[in-house]
């Protein structure tokens, strides 16, 4: 068996290994990315739409303009990667065990680990869609693939079960290339994904978005011949009654995105709510020396803020290498950051209560949309942050960017509290106090 | 004569009488209509090889399920498909069930069903399945009841059945069959056969085959089974747990499956449509609140499937595996639950149907191999012997399926074998790939392209199920615009 010894070990080559593994390799430590496709650029490859870019590069770009720079420099930097290699294991001593064609089975021994696996759609049978099984049920990232990157048309009328970005944006590509979407179907009452992919998506090209509806039967035994929608009650369940039947060929699910976190349980690390890896500020896992960032750890809407999030890692595991690595660690002073009222995750789910003075990032989303809303982290009742928003929905993930100073949190304060409230309530608990 | 037999259905029923015939100097076929054997009832099941103990005295289904259970050891050594003997629960809830248990125990025992025990300490029950709810009182653990695939246990069958000989045809759907001299002709859509004895192991459609023979003795009902599939490691079950039985089935039950998923279901719905495998919101809430009864705990957010299967309930209620007024024509139908425990009892049936009722004088070939090797799985080897596999062949160094790690050689090995796959669900049934979480989102687009490639078809001919069943209309390219569309546009055609 081939054995390799490397600083920092990245698995996965989309945008978050890229922008991790080349950050880490600018602070000089010895890198080697490992990805289980055969090119470099992960899921950015197949979004060929426009959108990309707009934070980082100042300017817009298509998904393989964007990567491609990432991998450019990814090739200037000589980061050695490997291709068609798959982690099979990961250790809690990280070591890595991985295997391709050629070299057959590696044991990689990394001083830390970055991972940056991704995500995974969630499929039909997540979601317990009743009715039969044939082909033509897609997920809207599986479908993107056949047609931007086989080249083949999966089906020509359409209907789209959930309001995902991928899926308004497959919406449009497929009416582009002449087929018929007859509506975009969705169980909430406000659209999943991001409103820019509401109106550029659906809106300009007249696809109806049908609200509070779900697939209730797909039909054909075979090939999909069509599919039962029913409208919904507050509970997600069918109201009686309201069957409507649509005949097309094909259905795209594009009702979410999950973490794809196998290895890392398989390492040990523990997983929080929302799918990803128990993270502190320095993205580190509750393994020593293991890392996450990208879709990985939270599913972003941005592939620009998976980068600045991959860098955050990327620089936060050298740092790890040259100041920590070989030390007892003394991370004992973790405040725990628990999500409140209106917030369905928070991360990281810990800070170092040593950084607290230091630039910290926070990236939450609502559980539901609501209008002017205030921001607000608390130690206990005491409010120590504090943000006006005129509008929160769950698709747009709020990042809070803060440094707290020494005097505001008591020393042994061990929790902070973060929630989303109505400006409204706040102003009564003011009155209180 | 084409043929000494030909058997009409590649099920499990099917499948397990040719391999069982095949030990025999006989010149054998199977016609199968689907695109794959283990299509129909036999790929919707529980894959739960029963102890014996719950089908009434009156049926013929008891003794047989009692005797299958016991021929499976030999079975295994010799076919090695996916079997452990992990043990069934019934739960009882109330007081007056456990009456019922005796019974079972009782009757069970002395019909010879080995190692039945009511157990009614709490602590110990809790021992036995952790899992199981806080309000069982007793359970009635059978330690010979098991867990199957029962997909790739049909396909161990077919194929050691083809190794000594058994030609199987798929595509073949039988549209007619003739009484000739000495013997029948069946006839399916790409070509006619002959034979002198036809074996009718058409699972739902069995009483319409019989009809077609002229051998109209019965009458098939779907009765529809849902399921719902939970992802691995998301729970873990050390026995399968059935409730106290209704009158339609043994109720709904959850269960590992030797896979290290967990599911649970049926339900038992008499439907009209003998192709209706649909599922249902009313079926999939009755399966979910039945299982929650015995496991409380059950990990409602890591479903990954729902699916439905059709048992194929005769109207004796019984198993119906006879010789009929056609010389020549056997009927093995009606096979539901136990069916698939009394397997090898059923084709011990008719082989003694075809030597006491038909004359035939089987002879043993010579050169019969019983044993069918196991196929190789990734999950199975060390890391050294991983190593060195991918050394010998590099295909086994590339992972096509993530979730469940089944490497390209796996997916060629399942082509490639006897009675391979040629569809993306031949491949998921024969070596797991798209079985897992993603259910083939990542994968299915490889598993295509291999296909397309061993198979030497074109990439948009790869089907789901066979025909009919295709994943893609055309290439983006191609697209078929409109003629007034292309005027209008001046589009030309690439």
């Amino acid at each position: 068996m081939k054995s390799l010894d490397v600083d920092i070990a990245v698995i996965g080559a989309g945008s978050a290994g890229l922008g991790a593994a080349i950050e880490a390799k600018k602070q000089g430590m010895d890198v080697l990315i490992l990805e289980r496709n055969d090119e470099l650029g992960g899921i950015t490859l197949q979004c060929i739409h426009n959108g990309f870019g707009l934070k980082i590069f100042k300017e817009e770009l298509t998904g393989p303009e964007y990567i491609q720079r990432f991998i450019d420099e990814v090739k200037e930097l000589k980061i050695p990667y490997k291709l068609d290699t798959m982690v099979i294991e990961i250790t809690e001593d990280k070591e890595i065990y991985a295997v391709n064609k050629k070299e057959g089975l590696l044991k990689i021994k990394a001083k830390a680990i970055i991972l940056a696996m991704g995500c995974r759609e969630k499929t039909r049978g997540a979601i317990n869609i009743p009715g039969f099984r044939p082909a033509g049920v897609y997920t809207a990232g599986q479908a993107q693939r056949f047609v931007n990157i086989e080249g083949y048309l999966p089906g020509k009328t359409y209907v789209i079960l959930g309001s995902g970005d991928i899926g308004m944006i497959m919406a449009r590509r497929l009416t582009w290339l002449g087929c018929e979407v007859k509506a975009v179907v969705e169980i909430k009452s406000y659209v999943s994904g991001l409103i820019r992919n509401q109106v550029q998506c659906l809106e300009d090209y007249n696809i109806p978005l049908i609200l509070n509806h779900t697939i209730t039967k797909i039909h054909g035994k075979d090939r999909v011949e069509g599919i039962t929608i029913s409208s919904v009650d507050q509970n997600w369940d069918q109201i009686v009654g309201s069957d409507e039947y649509i005949e097309c060929d094909s259905i795209l699910l594009s009702v979410g995105l999950l973490p794809e976190n196998e290895l890392t349980t398989k390492a040990g690390a523990e997983l929080s709510t929302n799918g990803g890896p128990v993270v502190d500020n320095y993205l580190e896992t509750t393994i020593d020396g293991i890392f996450a960032c990208g879709n990985v750890l939270q599913v972003h809407d941005l592939v620009d803020n998976v980068s600045a999030e991959a860098k955050r890692a990327g620089e936060n595991a050298a740092i790890y290498i040259k100041e920590r690595s070989n030390k007892e660690q003394i991370k004992k002073d973790l405040i725990k950051i628990v999500p409140g009222i209106n917030v369905g995750y928070v991360k990281p789910d810990y800070v170092n209560f040593s950084n607290l003075e230091n630039l910290l990032h926070f990236h939450l989303r609502v559980k539901e949309p609501d209008r002017d809303v205030i921001i607000v982290i608390k130690e206990v009742n005491k409010i120590v942050y504090q943000r006006v928003r005129s509008f929160v929905i769950p698709s747009e993930m709020i990042e809070i960017r803060t440094k707290f100073k020494s005097e505001v949190i008591s020393p042994n304060c061990r929790e902070l509290k973060i929630e989303v409230l109505p400006v409204s309530l706040l102003e009564v608990i003011d009155e209180v106090e | 004569m084409d043929y000494d037999v030909i058997i009409i259905g590649g099920g499990v029923t099917g499948c397990c009488i040719a391999r069982t015939l095949s030990r025999y100097d006989l010149k054998i076929c199977l016609l199968e209509k689907e695109a794959d054997i283990a299509s129909g009832t036999t790929k919707g099941n529980s894959g739960v090889v029963h102890a014996g103990y719950a089908a009434d005295r009156k049926y013929k289904k008891r003794e047989f399920c009692i005797r299958g259970n016991k021929l499976f050891d030999q079975a295994y050594k010799e076919l090695n498909f996916p079997f452990k003997r992990i043990g069934t629960l019934v739960v009882a809830l109330e007081e007056r069930q456990i009456k019922d248990l005796v019974y079972k125990r009782n009757y069970g025992t002395e019909d010879g069903v080995p190692g039945l025990e009511i157990i009614i300490d709490k602590n110990r029950i809790k021992q036995i399945e952790p899992q199981l709810t806080d309000k069982a009182i007793a359970v009635l653990h059978a330690p010979s009841g098991g867990i199957i695939s029962p997909y790739e246990f049909t396909f161990a069958l077919a194929e050691n059945a083809n190794m000594n000989g058994v030609e199987f045809f798929r595509e073949h759907e039988v549209i007619g069959i003739n009484k000739i001299v000495a013997g029948f002709e069946v006839k399916t859509k790409p070509r006619k056969f002959t034979s002198r004895i036809v074996i009718n192991a058409a699972g739902l459609y069995s009483a319409e085959i019989s009809r077609m023979a002229g051998a109209d003795t019965f009458e098939i009902y779907p009765r529809r089974g849902e399921y719902i599939l939970f992802d691995k490691n998301s729970i873990h079950l050390n026995k399968v747990l059935f409730p106290m039985p209704t009158r339609l089935s043994k109720g709904i039950l959850v269960s590992p499956t030797i896979h290290g998923h967990v599911f649970i279901g049926p339900n038992a719905d008499n439907i009209l449509d003998i192709e209706d495998v649909s599922t249902t919101i009313r079926g999939l809430k009755e399966i979910l609140s039945g299982g929650l009864k015995l496991v409380p705990n059950l990990p409602l957010n890591a479903a990954i499937r729902n699916f439905a299967g059709l048992r194929a309930v005769s109207n004796t209620m019984d198993f119906i595996i006879e010789a009929t007024e056609m010389v020549g024509f056997v009927n093995a139908a009606g096979i539901l639950s136990p069916g698939l425990t009394a397997i090898f009892a059923i084709a011990e049936e008719v082989v003694r149907i075809l030597v006491e009722d038909l004359g035939e004088e089987l002879k043993e070939k010579e050169n019969y191999n019983s044993y069918r090797p196991k196929p190789e799985h990734l999950s199975d080897f060390t890391k050294m012997k991983l190593n060195q596999k991918i050394k010998e062949n590099p295909a086994w160094g590339r992972i096509i399926c993530r979730c469940e790690t089944i490497p390209e050689a796996e997916i060629v090995n399942a082509i490639h074998s006897p009675v391979g796959a040629t569809t993306v669900d031949g491949i998921k049934f024969r070596c797991r790939a798209g079985m897992g979480r993603c259910q083939g989102g990542f994968c299915k687009p490889r598993v295509m392209e291999i296909l397309s490639r061993e198979l030497n078809i074109p990439y948009k001919e790869v089907t789901k199920r066979g025909k009919g069943s295709h994943y893609l209309i055309n290439n983006v390219l191609c697209i078929e615009l409109t003629e007034d569309k292309k005027e209008s546009e001046g589009v030309s055609e690439k």
